[in-house]
This record gives structure tokens, sequence and C-alpha cells, in this order.
């Protein structure tokens, strides 16, 4: 168990930046997940948390001691590998005993241990079986159980579902949050796969260009999204963004998109930029006969329950989340209804979201 | 691979595993060929493999004739076996005459009975024993070094961040670039400078250089080939990168240090031209040695075949023990673990 802090935390590789200036505090016992595009950093800051890569500056803590120039394995910290990284020439049971193997633990404790670790993870029936035949969940699990039978302080895991087939990796997302509440220890997960990190998270921190863009439960990070590049990368479909005049000061209730005045919350600061952002979810539109914006119906997707109505307006293309009862058709033209609460405003300028009353500032 | 008509095996195991397995059972995979073709194949492997062999077997048939024999023309494919070729390599004799020979009693040993046969009596061992002894010592010895230095090369080039690293790269192959006989004139003033002429610590040295450029090329490709997350698991679970380094990924170099070291050693083994040149009395290895074994008028065919025949058993030896290493390290990997 233990509290992970990043103190101004930088990497370069020559003239790349990998992480930039990153502070963040990942608390005991949560499930934190770095969300970001590849490339972005997010592995690049595990691996320096794991001691596999030096920061160039910064200091990183481990349970209040400062382990930034320690050895992977003075941390103890346990680490999943995207690729599981299984030793070809060692059974399943050698796998996972070969950290406490390693630690020179007394042959029946290891024993024990392994044992313990396999019932948890219900692969005791390959125990002493070699890995190289393994299906890739059964792989995915002896990486697990490597990483547990330590007891380290903290897991981190790197993309540790990337490697399997989509339908299963829903099952062992679901596994994983069940054994991170079982066990409790601290896990940092990395993945570019938004569906994951909202599925499991605790707390989300979404990463861009070697920089940390905003740490905050799912629900924040979807509703209040702290910049563009956050709303566009998490929800799927993604978050529709319509061009909109900036100029606003502080107090402005509706901004001007193309002509129309959308009503907006609150806002808590002046938008000085010339030009900003009105970004609103698919399902926050509401298509309706009269509507602050209009548009023609250039394409219907059924989804089950729901459909994706695509709509041309003059300030661009919009995705709506619609119930089936709605009967639309293609080239039919139909008017938007915002839901005002749900609506966030981005400063073209900086990206960033403009603060409002329903909180579109990230606290 | 999983029984894919076993019942859903015991909980926690994909059910996608059955699955997957079961085209397996199809009698022919994609890319394999029918029945005809591969029959066809066969003929055509043997075949070659005869034509090939051919040599082998007449050298190995040609340490067993007696000189006359091997000189006969037309050439005898049946003849009567003798170990007079194996008897001329390791021994010198000299000629008596008749007088002598009745004079010195009845011979001792089987082989005296064959040397007095052709009336001559042993004067003492040859030098063929050290000879080979040399090419054991100065053959494997230079394949040890070439193989252990380009290990660590290779890791290292493959690993870490080596400045000028492709340029270093491409310096150690450019020792290869080059017939290492056209350094020949170089070496061994530089060697009779040195004291190292006729010297088995000059060959081994010359031989290492030589081999190290094949090896650290090949022994990168390996490393290469091996994940990092291999090591980095090891790291973070507690070993040094050194005990990562022997305890993780030497074991997975088996395959590729296997087949470098029989590439070295083949050509260490093998080498005459700077054997010809900078050894003669002391540290002569087999090569240079063999052609020139003289029996009466001229090379004695026998034994030179006996020795060619013994000279070919180590290498031989040594890739049929190393066999199943050898084919998975020159598939390079390129068969998916």
């Amino acid at each position: 168990m233990a509290e992970i802090v990043l103190e101004n935390v930088h990497k370069a590789f020559g003239d790349f930046t990998a992480v930039r200036d990153s502070s963040f505090t990942i608390r005991d016992g949560e499930f934190f997940v770095m969300l970001g595009p590849s490339g972005c950093g997010k592995t690049t800051t595990l691996r320096m948390i794991a001691g596999l890569e030096l920061p160039s500056s910064g200091r990183i803590l481990l349970d209040g001691e400062d382990v930034t120039w320690k050895r992977g394995a003075e941390r103890d910290i346990a680490f999943v590998f995207q690729l599981f990284a299984l030793y070809p020439h060692m059974s399943v049971r050698r796998n996972i005993s070969f950290p406490l193997r390693i630690a020179g633990l007394p042959r029946r404790e290891v024993r024990a241990r392994t044992e313990e670790v396999a019932k948890l993870l219900r692969i005791e029936h390959l125990l002493d079986k070699g890995v190289g035949g393994l299906a890739a969940g059964d792989r995915q699990r002896v990486a697990l159980g490597r990483a547990i039978v330590r007891r380290a302080k903290a897991f981190l895991m790197d993309e540790p579902l990337g490697a399997l087939d989509a339908e299963f990796r829903d099952v062992m997302c679901e596994e994983l949050r069940v054994l991170h509440n079982r066990i409790g220890a601290t896990t940092v997960y990395v993945t570019h796969d938004q569906v994951e990190a909202m599925s499991m998270a605790d707390r989300i921190c979404v990463m861009n260009h070697a920089e940390v863009l905003q740490i905050g439960s799912p629900g924040e990070v979807y509703d209040r999204p702290a910049t563009k590049f956050v709303a566009g990368f998490v929800g799927s479909p993604s978050m529709n963004f319509l061009a909109a005049r900036g100029g606003l000061p502080a107090g402005a209730r509706a901004i001007r998109v193309n002509g129309s005045e959308i009503a907006i919350p609150e806002t808590r600061a002046p938008l000085d930029a010339a030009e900003a952002f009105l970004g609103a979810r698919p399902e926050h539109i509401r298509i309706a006969d009269e509507g602050a914006l209009r548009g023609r119906v250039f394409g219907v997707e059924y989804m089950g329950a729901r459909q994706l109505v695509t709509v041309e307006t003059e300030a661009g293309r919009l995705r709506v989340r619609a119930p089936n009862t709605v009967r639309v058709s293609d080239g039919e033209t139909v008017g938007l209804d915002f839901l005002t609460e749900r609506l966030s405003v981005f400063d073209a300028a900086t990206d960033r979201a403009v603060p409002t009353a329903a909180g579109g500032a990230n606290g | 691979m999983t029984d894919a008509a076993a019942p859903a095996p015991a909980s926690g195991t994909t059910s996608a595993t059955p699955a997957k397995s079961a085209p397996r059972r199809l009698p022919l995979k994609p890319g394999e060929a029918s029945g005809g073709a591969r029959f066809f194949a066969g003929l055509l492997v043997i075949g070659y493999a005869l034509i090939a062999m051919i040599p082998l077997v007449w050298i190995f048939a040609t340490s067993f004739k007696s000189p006359p024999d091997s000189i006969a023309y037309p050439p005898e494919v049946i003849f009567e076996p003798t170990l007079e070729g194996y008897v001329n390599l390791f021994t010198s004799r000299t000629r008596q005459t008749a007088e002598y020979i009745e004079s010195l009693g009845p011979p001792q040993t089987w082989y005296e009975e064959l040397v007095r046969k052709r009336n001559m009596v042993i004067s003492g061992p040859s030098r063929f024993a050290d000879r080979y002894w040399n090419s054991v010592v100065i053959g494997f010895g230079s394949t040890f070094l070439a193989v252990f230095l380009g290990t660590l090369a290779a890791y290292a080039f493959s690993r870490f961040k080596v400045p000028l690293k492709d340029d270093l790269m491409f310096f150690i192959l450019s020792t290869r670039m080059m017939p290492p006989i056209a350094v020949a004139i170089p070496i061994y003033l530089m060697y009779r400078e040195l004291g190292l002429s006729d010297t088995a610590a000059g060959m081994i040295l010359l031989y290492t250089a030589v081999n190290l450029s094949l090896s650290v090329w090949l022994l990168k490709g390996f490393v290469d080939e091996i994940p990092r997350e291999y090591e980095e698991a090891a790291v973070v679970d507690g070993y040094t990168r050194l005990q990562a380094f022997r305890k993780v990924i030497l074991p997975q170099m088996r395959a590729g240090i296997a087949a470098t070291a029989i590439f070295c050693l083949i050509f260490a083994w093998n080498e005459y031209a700077f054997a010809l040149l900078l050894t003669s009395g002391e540290a002569q290895t087999a090569p240079p040695f063999i052609p020139i074994i003289i029996g009466e008028g001229g090379l004695d065919w026998p034994a030179v075949a006996a020795g060619t025949t013994l000279f070919l058993l180590p290498v031989v030896i040594f890739t049929v023990l190393l066999r199943n290493q050898l084919l998975r390290g020159i598939t390079f990997g390129a068969v998916r673990k």
C-alpha cells in the first residue's frame, strides 16, 4: 500500500520532451488510470515510477520516501507489461514465483504463496505447464500473478489488455477491477482506450503531448473536460465542437454560434479570445421542431435503442444521439436543442475550458 | 496444444481456446505440400545429399586403403580394408634392410607388424597428435573468446545507447570486407615483432579477431529479437541488470549462441592460409600439416585421408550435438515462440 507523489517530473530524450514538468499524487489504494494517445508520455511516466527510466528532473516519492534515483529492485513495485514478458524458459509456477525466489524466501513459503495467488487467479491447473502454449488470457493471468505474489507496494500496468481480443478485454477489465477491490493495492494503469479507463478508474489522468491535461474521476473528466482535447478524446462518439464567437464577459449566459444565440451555463471568467468553441456531447443535443440551430439530416445510424443522427448545420457537422422514437430521414431539415447545463465552452486560443456555473472548469 | 475435444476446461480458461485450436485438426495446413510434391521434394533432397556425400565417402574409404590401392587406376571400389593409413599417420618410420628387421626379432604389436610388411620400422610417433591438439586448443579457444566477447558486445549494442553505434557496427563489419589473407604480410611482420609468431596465443587472438565481426553481428540480431520487457520485468522483480542478463537473457540466447559458435568453430578449425604462414613448429594446426604427410615416392594418400577423416570429426560431433539449437538459431526467430 502506498501513495505515489510526482513532483515536477520532467523527462527529455535528447530534443524530444516525453513528459513535461508534471506533478500529481496517486492516492493510497486507488485505481489510477493514465489515459492518452500513443506517444503522449503516459508510459514514460509509468516507467519512471517503476525505475526503468530516470527523470531528467523532478522527484518521485513512494510513501513519502524519495525513490527518484533508486533502482527498480529497491522500490518494491510490481510491473505488468503489455506483452506480459513471461520468461519463456520457465513454467507457470516458476514464472509466478520468480520474484519470491529472487528475494530468497524459504521454499515452503514460496510454494504456499504461489499456490495462493494461482488460486486467486484461477490458474492452479496450469501451474506446471510451460508458458508457451497458454492462451492470451491465461498468459495475462500469469503476468498478474507474478505481480501480485510479491505483495508489492503498488502495481504498475502498461496497457495490460492491449494484446487481448476485444471481447476478452471486457472480461479481463472486470476481473482486474474485482481483483483491485480485493487486494486494495495502489494501481497505476496506462491505456489509450478511454472505455477501459472510464470503466475501471477511480481517477483518470489525461495526457497529451507530454502534458497532464486533467486529473479527475471518470465523471468529472466526462462531464467537465478541462480542455478541448480531453473533451474530444473521452467519450464515443466524441463531443461536437461548434465554432462560436468569443469575447464574452464573466457572467455571460449565451454564446453566438453562426448568428444564433445558444444558452450556456453562466460563465465564471471572461473569455477574451475572439474565437471560441461550444462543446456539446451527442446525447446532450435534442432533435426538436424549434431549436437554437437548424440543419439538414445527413445520415442516420441505428444503434439498438438509440440512433446516431448526423446533422449538417451552417456551423459544422454535428452528431446527435437520439431515441429511436424520433423519426428522421435523410435530407430532412430539423431543429437542434441543446441541454444548457451540460455544454462546455472552450477558448480557441488556449483550448482550455471556460469555467462556468456548471463547473466546466475542472474545479 | 489444448485438446479441442475435451469438455470445457476448468474455470478460468478462456472459452476462446478450443475454438482457436480446432482448425489445426484440418488434414492440410495452408502452405503444406500435397503427398506427390512431398515425395518429389524428398527425392531431390536425398539425391543432392548423395552427391554432396561422395567426396566424404571417398576420403573415408581411402583412409582404409593400402597405399597401392589408393593410387590404383581404375579406382578400387571394393578393397581389403587396412589400418595402415592410420598407423602411418601417427608414426614416423624408416626403411631398413630385410636383414636388420630380421635381427629385431618378432614384432611386439599389431601396428609394428603392419609397418614391417613394407620393410620399415617405427622410429617414433609422428607430430600429428600434437598438431591435432593445437587445432583443438586454437579452434575451441578462439571460438569461446569470439562468442564470449561477441555476446557482451552484441548485448551492449542492442540495449545501451552507445555513441556512434551505427558507425561502430559498420566498422566491425568492414573488417570482413577484404579477404583476411590480404593483411597476411603486415600481420606476419607484427607477429614477428611481438613474439606471437608460431604461438597458440597468437593464433587464438587472430582467429578471435576475424570471427568477432561475424559473432557480434549475428548475436546482435538474436538479442534484438528478445523483447526488452524480459529484462525490465526481472529488474523490477529484484534483479540487477547483470543478473537479469545472466538469468533471463542468456538462456533465451542459447540457440543464437550455439549457431554462432558453430560458424566460428568451422572457420577457426578449417583456416589454412594463416596457419600455413604463421605457424611452423610449435603451434602448427592440422590443416597445414595434413597435406604434407609424405610417404614413399610422394604423398601418403591413405595417411592424408586418415588425417582428414579424424580432422572432420569434431566439427561433425559439435554440429550434431547442437543441431536442435542450430536449426532454431538459423531460422532467426522467424518462427514465433
